[in-house]
């Protein structure tokens, strides 16, 4: 089997009485989308945050292209090549879209410590952030102010940032949150295609986008992972019907 | 040209025309005070790198400042009294010379910032503004009870140090070295704001979360900043001291890191020309208010209620509106 790109390895946090994850173990293999669902409070951002760096893990690893990376720091795990998106924006907002986009280049190939020379000058970092923007349609917009950005504009944003990182995997916490059907649909045409870029860990609650992009689904329930299987499994396995989709209906 | 860069061409303008008419009708007082301005602004444009680009609110700014001044009065009194500083194990004798007093002034400042913004910059929010205002009441303390440099009485320095070529005596001729240094601080702090360490450490400011999800260290970003601001406040404060021939305790006191920030936010934090605005506006009322009532404070306290409340880019917001985006 193709060695997983991301990988944890029964990684348990609680917050005193409350345990968010329990013995976690999901991996995400190469050309894949890995979908996460879960009813709310079922423990998906925690996780994300565990995996992408912002919470450490009570007990368990994480591993990253075979790295064990569950010392490192956020910063220092997006250095490693894993690109995030959130669940709500936290882009910065006074600055304009390319000022965003070259941030991200910056911290992927440049120096963030330079203090001679303009960071927005043509080359190398400017060009990786515009091709990011190019891609995910927002070069036309690169001036205006983040803050001037319809919702759905900042979803592309944050992707486009994402993106100028070159990640070897993407984890999105809800990416499509808040898009409109049109906005919801194009993003997912999008994410399809970037999956030969780098796999994906998707966390989403929008059910249509899940089952047209996933590859495999995990159910998370209670902080547990009660499944894991491809689209036609999760939507047959009884104890997530009752657990989750159940609630759809 | 937009607005902001107009004024703020007008502003410079003013800082030239001004004093040199006070040196033709010879009125030195007004040259003095424009020298306090310039001076206090060069501290402004310091405070204003972790306030403004980092949106760190340091109440403890005044241990620089009171650094810079002591590094000028310990040189310049063993300089006049003719004993080093230290004997062994190698001599260190004191200096009138201002570009020596400057470098040990911008390196103590550098240095004292590096351990104070490595132990801060830990914290955040109400926790930093204490930290860092405890900072600089330790060094306060310190200076009161320090009796081989005047302890709580200060120390005072008889003549003004000495810059090659120029009679520092001579008002004019130092505020126009103040101003050079004032406009260069300005070029450098256009020059961070600019560069890719100003843009990362503004995104810091709005969101650390975003700029550690791009693989960048938002302490780093933030301790370097802390330090070159502590540079440039250091600087102010050996000018300060150089001023008035005389440092004392005062300058590490809160009120002295109140007053920076006060006037920074006065003239539109973030804002290039920012401290440069508060600080002229901030001597115009001390020399006028001050003159009408020892409490003028009230005033003061009155206008910053009024900015806060309805001007929050300060004057520069007012009169020049939303900071343009660059490309």
């Amino acid at each position: 089997m193709t060695e997983p790109v991301l990988a944890t390895k029964g990684i348990s946090k609680s917050f005193g009485a409350l345990t968010a994850s329990k013995d976690i173990s999901i991996d995400l293999r190469p050309g894949e989308i890995h979908a996460l669902i879960g009813p709310n409070g079922a423990g998906k951002s925690t996780l994300i945050k565990q995996i992408a760096g912002g919470l450490r893990p009570d007990t368990g690893r994480v591993l990253f292209r075979g790295e064990d990376v569950t010392g490192l720091a956020a910063y220092q795990r997006a250095r490693r090549g894993l690109g995030r998106t959130f669940q709500i924006s936290t882009l910065a907002m006074e600055d304009t879209v390319l000022q965003n986009a070259v941030l991200g280049a910056l911290g992927a190939a440049g120096n963030p410590y330079r203090i001679v020379g303009r960071a927005l000058a043509g080359g190398a970092l400017r060009d990786r952030a515009e091709a990011a923007l190019v891609r995910v349609g927002l070069a036309e917009k690169r001036m205006q102010r983040t803050s001037d950005l319809s919702h759905g504009q900042r979803r592309q944003l944050e992707v486009a940032v994402a993106l100028t990182l070159s990640p070897k995997a993407f984890v999105m916490d809800e990416p499509m949150a808040g898009l409109g059907a049109a906005g919801s649909k194009a993003l997912t045409g999008f994410l399809d295609g970037l999956r030969a870029e780098a796999p994906i860990l998707l966390v989403e609650h929008d059910m249509d986008a899940v089952f047209a992009l996933a590859d495999r689904i995990s159910v998370l329930v209670y902080g547990e992972v009660i499944a894991t299987g491809t689209v036609d499994v999760i939507r047959k396995n009884p104890e997530v019907r009752r657990a989750y989709l159940g609630e759809e209906a | 040209m937009n607005r902001e860069q107009m004024f703020n061409a007008a502003m410079i303008g003013a800082l030239v025309i001004v004093p040199l008419w006070a040196h033709l009708v010879d009125e030195p007082f007004y040259i003095t005070l424009a020298t306090r301005a310039a001076i206090l602004a060069l501290a402004g444009v310091g405070l204003n790198i972790v306030l403004g680009m980092g949106g760190l609110i340091s109440l403890g700014h005044a241990a620089f400042f009171g650094i810079g001044g002591y590094a000028m009065g310990i040189l310049a009194s063993h300089a006049q009294s003719y004993e080093p500083i230290l004997m062994s194990p190698f001599l260190i004798e004191g200096t009138k010379f201002m570009p020596v007093i400057w470098l040990v002034a911008i390196v103590a400042a550098g240095l004292a910032a590096l351990v104070i913004g490595a132990l801060s910059l830990r914290t955040s929010g109400a926790y930093f503004i204490m930290i860092t205002l405890a900072f600089g009441q330790m060094f306060f303390y310190f200076a009161i009870s320090w009796p081989s440099y005047g302890g709580e009485d200060g120390l005072s320095i008889y003549v003004r140090n000495g810059f090659p070529g120029l009679n520092t005596l001579v008002p004019i001729q130092f505020y126009g070295l103040c101003l050079v240094i004032l406009i260069l601080a300005l070029g450098f702090s256009a020059m961070l704001a600019r560069s890719a360490f100003g843009l990362a450490l503004n995104a810091a400011r709005q969101s650390a979360e975003r700029v550690e999800t791009v693989g960048i260290q938002p302490f780093r970003l933030r301790l370097m900043a802390f330090v070159i601001s502590g540079m440039i406040t250091g600087l102010s404060g050996a000018l300060f001291a150089d001023l008035n021939r005389f440092v004392s305790p005062t300058m590490f006191s809160w009120q002295t890191s109140g007053e920076i920030m006060i006037f920074v936010i006065l003239g539109g934090v973030a804002r290039l020309f920012g401290p440069v605005v508060g600080a002229v506006l901030f001597i115009l009322l001390e020399h006028v208010l001050g003159g009408l009532s020892e409490f003028w404070h009230v005033y003061l306290g009155l206008l910053l209620l009024i900015i806060v409340l309805f001007a929050r880019g300060g004057i520069i917001g007012l009169i020049a509106g939303r900071e343009a985006a660059h490309d």
